[in-house]
């Protein structure tokens, strides 16, 4: 046995939103995303933790389970692994069961089912300070005399707030030499796997369970019922059925909104930057290929797509301010009317908001859906959620044809457009959801069983950690694969050189103008010409690319070097405002991301389910911008 | 009982829809479903089609302890 598996494993155990990533971030040093709702880990996370006599052990973040009887497949990974069925890994040596100290009744039954399957149990109690806030006073040493097990405290979301648990775990069960063997606790005392198949199972345990939990909180003077809480005033504004909705469409509008006025001087900031650059190198570089490669290709490329930066960070704001405060499930219960409408529940809520930033999470999420039909068709209309990265499409076509002008106190047009497009993406998942109901049949039952958090104010250290963490992504994918891809596309819009008397712009030459042209061919009925159409294929690999890509043909067809590296200015002469309506409804069906498409194979097991959805959002896309086009022709006039 | 109305009904005492809990109504959403429902110390979304796997009788607001 190697070193590394001679390391005592530790897991992560609880009901879901506990603060076991919380926990698992203090312990590990990781930055794994919490958040408050239930169902932000769906998969298992292994960090690293090295203990001061110079020890290792390996913890393993789990999703949450509100029993040892999965009923979702992120709960099937935790129930696995803690009853030893996967045959690759070990059962942990030790459980960390994580407890959320504000809601003992709840969790502690979770506690005795785990302390049955005999391996050693060390209880964390999370959130104490919350408890203790709210005039729970809980007596550690004593809740561990009546579990019968070793109870530390801890607060998750403090930095040290970890301390206890730490070093119960290095006392308790660190190797004493790195790569020696721990205290062999997990091979005395643990029942066998049948066993604990069957005790997880137990049904009449779970009545039992709550009568000794009573038994323990009545102990501890806890079993009071709590009063009208500061969360539950709360609610009944969010919640009310006429007030609610109303709260969640402005929340929504004003969030579109901001995400476009209040990034407007940082853009415009970057932008000239960019601008000054390309004149820097313009000026200091001889007229020639390496010139074009760094002004077309690097700085009106890559370059074009970092403006959006912070229309991004700005929209991560508002969704890490939501996720955090509680918000989210409050959203999904108001609209679990709407979805049940169209065949779906309120649990497809949270993975469809996630797909807001990008399908890929958003597709994973779905994992937390009970239902097997639910989720699927959750994850089929996922990419309809405009993800982050066709904001720079939407932003760079809006900001280039809708005027900027107000319609109506503090509604600027261009902030509608963008919240319409929005809407459009949503409407259109909801008709895709509501034809498959028709096609497929939908299932009589559909259970909502979705937990409302108490509300928090945001931390701003989660929401510091989660923006820097955005920025370092989308940073990232311009430096590398946009980059890359920008490279290729000005290579191919390059060579080969066309011969001395060329009539027309040399690209029209290259290999890019001639397979553009080709294109061309699918894409005229609906209004794209053939610098679009060859745009549109690097946007398969990152939908941002399709700004850069623009960027690249444009600024190689220009004639002049005066406009390099503004994509704006050349798109606002060489298209028809029909045009430019058509492709930004291309792009709200946008389908043809390859992330995505491989996320749903992996998590549907099969090519059938990407295959579909390739296919519907081609023909929803290609319909929409087809109708766009022709209709703003007839209404506009072919200008 | 089907068996997905005994699964559900499963799965409402895992989360703490016990006999002898306590239960609150909190909201209801437009069109009466679904509903906010105080269980213990912890707030659920229910449909109504699972709500109804929960029987329950009034208590008055101001008696203390459990039924």
């Amino acid at each position: 046995m190697s070193a590394a598996l001679a390391d005592p494993l530790v897991a992560l155990v609880g009901n879901p939103n506990c603060g076991k990533t919380a926990l698992f971030n203090l312990l590990t040093g990781s930055r794994q995303k919490i958040a408050n709702y239930a169902g932000v880990t769906v998969e298992r996370k292994e960090g690293r933790l090295r203990t001061r006599a110079g020890g290792q052990i390996r913890v393993l973040d789990l999703p949450g389970a509100y029993s040892l009887r999965p009923r979702t497949p992120d709960e099937q990974i935790t129930c696995d692994f803690v009853l030893g069925r996967l045959p690759d890994e070990p059962r942990p040596d030790v459980v960390v069961a994580v407890v959320d100290g504000t809601n003992l009744r709840r969790h502690l039954r979770l506690v005795l089912a785990l302390k049955r399957l005999g391996q050693p149990v060390v209880v964390a109690l999370n959130m104490v300070d919350l408890a203790r806030r709210r005039g729970l006073p809980i007596d550690a040493a004593a809740l561990g005399r009546e579990l019968g097990l070793p109870v530390v405290e801890t607060i998750g979301i403090r930095a040290g707030g970890a301390q206890a648990l730490l070093e119960h775990l290095e006392r308790e069960h660190a190797a004493p030499e790195p790569g020696s063997a721990s205290r062999p606790l997990s091979a005395s005392r643990a029942v066998s796997l049948d066993e604990a198949a069957s005790i997880a199972a137990d049904m009449a345990s779970v009545a039992a369970d709550q009568q000794e939990v009573e038994r323990i909180l009545g102990r501890l003077g806890l079993d009071g019922v709590p009063a009208d809480t500061p969360s539950d005033r709360i609610d009944r504004v969010v919640l009310h059925p006429l007030a609610g909705p109303l709260i969640l469409g402005v929340t929504m509008f004003l969030m579109f909104q901001a995400v476009f006025a209040w990034a407007q001087p940082f853009m415009q900031a970057i932008t000239a930057l960019i601008a000054a650059l390309a004149a820097l190198v313009g000026a200091a570089l001889p007229a020639g290929l390496l010139q074009s490669l760094l002004v077309d290709g690097v700085l009106a490329g890559a370059g074009s797509v970092l403006v959006f930066l912070p229309q991004i960070v700005l929209l991560f704001a508002f969704i890490l301010v939501l996720e955090d405060s509680g918000y989210l499930p409050r959203a999904a219960f108001l609209l679990d009317r709407l979805m049940g409408s169209v065949g779906l529940s309120g649990r497809s809520f949270i993975p469809l908001l996630s797909s807001f930033a990008c399908a890929v999470p958003g597709i994973l999420a779905a994992r937390t859906i009970p239902n097997a039909r639910d989720r699927i068709v959750t994850i089929l209309i996922a990419p309809l959620m405009t993800c982050s990265a066709r904001l720079p499409v939407y932003t760079l076509l809006i900001g280039t044809f809708v005027p900027a002008r107000t319609v109506g106190p503090g509604v600027g047009l261009q902030g509608l457009v963008l919240f319409a497009l929005y809407a459009a993406g949503v409407g259109g998942a909801f008709a895709v959801a509501w034809l498959l109901k028709r096609l497929r049949g939908a299932n009589a039952l559909h259970p909502l069983q979705m937990e409302l958090p108490t509300y928090h104010v945001p931390s701003l250290r989660n929401l510091g950690i989660g923006l820097v963490q955005r920025v370092e992504v989308f940073v990232r994918r311009v430096g590398t694969i946009i980059l890359a891809l920008m490279v290729l596309l000005w290579f191919l819009s390059s060579f080969p050189v066309a011969p001395a008397g060329y009539p027309g712009p040399a690209i029209e030459y290259s290999l890019a103008g001639r397979l553009g042209s080709l294109l061309a061919v699918v894409f005229a009925p609906i209004g794209f010409n053939w610098q679009i159409s060859i745009a549109l294929v690097p946007g398969m690999a990152a939908r941002e690319v399709v700004v850069g890509a623009l960027g690249t043909v444009y600024s190689l067809s220009a004639t002049g070097r005066d406009v390099a590296g503004q994509v704006a200015p050349l798109i606002a002469r060489a298209w028809s405002l029909s045009t430019a309506l058509a492709l930004l409804a291309w792009y709200v069906f946008a389908p043809q991301c390859l992330s995505t498409l491989v996320a749903a194979r992996r998590e549907t097991n099969s090519w059938r389910y990407p295959a579909l959805m390739a296919a519907y959002q081609f023909a929803l896309a290609y319909a929409a911008a087809g109708l766009t086009y022709h209709l703003s022709r007839w209404w506009l006039g072919p200008a | 009982m089907g068996r997905e109305a005994a699964d559900m009904a499963e799965r409402l005492a895992e989360i703490g829809f016990l006999p002898g809990e306590r239960v609150r109504l909190l909201a209801r959403a437009l069109f009466g479903e679904p509903l906010a429902v105080r269980v213990g110390s912890d707030t659920f979304a229910l449909r109504r089609a699972e709500a109804a796997c929960v029987r329950v009788v009034r208590v008055e607001p101001d008696e203390d302890g459990r039924r």
